[in-house]
């Protein structure tokens, strides 16, 4: 997503749309850390908040996304 | 599927024969308001559409939000193994509009809609039209597609929408925006018929149907090597053994039961008949009771050739919008088709585990967590089965 | 000298406006493609389509904007914003105009893209194919290297590219490439109103 820096502090997680996801990987060798691909090359994401110090690499690979899958987001959504 | 009629059980009372046979049975409906909530929480009610949520919960969630909600009544019953919604639809379908009314009436709905069988809808719209208590709201039934995942919640939500009976992503869940994007609850047929009797009753009154601890009573589907399949209504808490005794027994010596169809497991026949119908009780143990279908697997059938064609049909229901849906329960059916022709690869035991471990929590819905929840059953109840097909040999059912 | 200077701007900008076009166009096909190897991880491909964009939407600029400053050429401002607006070979420059301007509402809509449904930034994203025909029918039309040996050759590379990566998609990556069964399930999971 085209994210706004957020107004507060927050664990953040990276959510996924399972309909939208067509497998590109993308997200996956931007984001080595937290996303691997199963057999069929859709993303497995390890659960949790993302860890500080991954927070731009994991906007980087949800923009990169090209059914805009993924986003960024505290849990209570 | 199943021929035989509902069996009278301690709460729904004699099959239908009219509004005024209905009314005389049950009494008027009392005046219904928002306080109808708190009565459901106490009663302990449970979802009957196979998650087991507290229904009062429920109907708080959807009292919470703002704007005016909408009632589904959900009767799609794509569980193939189960009868219990057409059965109460058909046979007593003026407790599932008490029930929907009230929900409508104390959740302060415009809009009841009832999701239904297709071949149900006749004779429940004959019984809709008795009802003249139903014209303070916008009622219409909507057919449901004979497929297994249209009876999922949002599946449920985007065929009144847009005549597609396909889940939709969460969030947002129902209660928060469904039918013509307003919150809206979607409720089983079931559920909401004993939600209809306890606003009559009382929460006392239901959670005493009970056998033991187990408040109120509910709705199960007996099927395969039985002596009388059918439906029929059994106080909570009673034992498996006796639900199955007291429609007529069984032949021989099964080795095991499936509890609540294809979204819950096999279990040994001689530890099934001992576990007491209850969604709690049942879960403390690691078992779901999900649409209440209790199935018996004949005696000498092979569990790896019966859960091979479980897992093909499952993943031929996959509603497609998902990756490891698709794929994964694609490859989970070619490898247990496979293992049951005696055609197994040396890795077959563990791609299994690896594949049913991949695909939980990843699609849009519960489809694939509830195939590999089947399939963990499986491995659990027929390991020598399972070791004997690895083999490549085929056990003695098989050849 | 200064008119010079704004004439070879306007030529070169435009060369190299038709080649970064038609690398952009062949890149967001292999993009659609997955296209990758092992030294080329896919991220790239789309990543670079977009660079590559943007980095055209300046040298498409550069282009205008020295054709239209240039005193030789009479060109003006409406020359640049009304496609078919101008005197001075009026078909053939139009043709350009149009297409920075496709071009722009391509580029404005992948910034919204979250916004918009995914329909319609597909339908308004597809009129890249006809903005690029238009492109390179506006630079063999007006360009006053037109006849030139090496505007010829790359012009045939930027044509060659774009029509064997098109063809390529058309052909063989078309449907459901992977095999999802997306419009079978839409068609078999119908219900009715009653």
């Amino acid at each position: 997503m085209f994210l706004t820096p957020a107004a507060e502090e927050g664990d953040r997680h990276v959510l996924i749309d399972r309909i939208k996801c067509d497998g590109h990987g993308l997200c996956a060798e931007l984001l080595p850390e937290l996303i691997r691909l199963d057999d069929w090359g859709y993303p497995i994401i390890e659960p949790g908040p993302v860890p500080a110090d991954l927070l731009g690499h994991a906007r980087r690979a949800i923009n990169a996304c090209p059914v805009l899958a993924l986003r960024l987001a505290r849990l209570a959504t | 599927m199943i021929e035989l009629a509902l069996r009278p059980g301690p709460a729904l009372g004699p099959p239908s024969r009219g509004y005024s046979d209905h009314v005389r049975v049950h009494g008027p409906l009392p005046t219904i308001d928002a306080r109808l909530v708190e009565t459901l929480e106490q009663s302990h009610l449970l979802g009957r559409g196979g998650a087991a949520f507290p229904v009062g919960a429920k109907w708080k969630a959807v009292l919470s939000q703002k704007q005016t909600p909408v009632i589904l009544a959900n009767g799609a019953e794509g569980e193939p193994l189960s009868d219990k919604d057409r059965f109460l639809v058909e046979t007593r379908p003026h407790l599932l509009i008490d029930g929907a009314l009230a929900a409508g009436w104390a959740l302060g709905a415009g809009r009841v809609v009832f999701y239904l069988d297709g071949r149900s809808i006749p004779s429940f719209r004959r019984a809709l039209d008795e009802r003249t208590d139903a014209s303070g709201f916008a009622v219409s039934i909507v057919r449901a597609p004979h497929r297994f995942i249209a009876g999922e919640e949002t599946a449920a939500i985007h065929c009144v929408n847009d005549n597609l009976a396909l889940p939709l992503t969460k969030p947002p869940r129902p209660y928060q925006r469904g039918v013509a994007g307003q919150p809206t609850l979607v409720q089983n047929v079931e559920s909401l018929a004993y939600a209809g009797l306890i606003a009559r009753y009382g929460a006392e009154w239901f959670r005493n149907l009970g056998a033991g601890e187990s408040p109120g009573s509910l709705l199960i589907t007996l099927s395969g090597a039985v002596h009388t399949p059918g439906v029929t209504e059994v106080p909570a808490g009673t034992s498996v053994g006796e639900v199955i005794d007291g429609m007529g027994g069984y032949p021989g010596h099964p080795s095991a039961i499936l509890l609540g169809g294809y979204f819950g497991g096999w279990i040994d026949a001689r530890l099934a008949r001992d576990l007491p119908l209850d969604p709690i009780s049942l879960r403390a143990r690691g078992v779901a009771l999900g649409c209440g279908v209790i199935h018996v697997l004949p005696e000498g059938a092979c569990g790896v050739a019966e859960t091979a064609k479980v897992i093909e049909y499952l993943a031929s229901e996959s509603a497609r919008q998902c990756g490891p849906c698709v794929f994964g329960l694609r490859a989970l059916a070619d490898v247990m088709t496979a293992l049951a022709s005696g055609e197994a690869g040396s890795e077959d035991l563990g791609l299994i585990q690896r594949w049913s471990g991949d695909i939980r929590g990843r699609g849009a819905c519960a489809h694939p967590d509830g195939a590999a929840s089947f399939l963990q059953s499986a491995l659990h109840t027929f390991p020598d089965a399972f070791r004997v097909h690895q083999a490549r040999l085929r056990c003695a059912t098989c050849s | 000298m200064n008119d010079q200077v704004l004439w070879y701007a306007t030529r070169g900008a435009g060369m190299m406006s038709l080649i970064l076009l038609s690398t952009v166009v062949v890149l967001g096909i292999l993009s659609h493609a997955r296209f990758g190897t092992r030294s080329w991880p896919r991220f790239v491909t789309p990543a670079l389509h977009r660079n590559l964009s943007l980095l055209a939407v300046v040298i498409v600029t550069i282009h205008v904007v020295t054709a239209i400053t240039d005193p030789f050429t009479h060109l003006g401002v409406v020359a640049a914003v009304v496609p078919f607006g101008s005197y001075y070979r009026t078909f053939w420059l139009g043709l350009g105009t149009l297409s920075g301007e496709l071009a722009l509402a391509v580029i404005a809509t992948s910034l919204v893209r979250p916004w918009l449904g995914r329909f319609t930034w597909k339908a308004i994203h597809f009129s890249s194919y006809p903005l690029w025909i238009m492109a390179v029918a506006h630079s063999l039309g007006t360009g006053s290297d037109a006849s030139a040996m090496w505007m010829e050759a790359i012009a045939v590379l930027c044509v060659a590219g774009v029509t064997g990566a098109t063809a390529w998609r058309v052909l063989i990556f078309a449907g459901d490439p992977v095999g999802l069964g997306r419009g079978q399930a839409r068609r078999n999971f119908g219900g009715t109103a009653q």
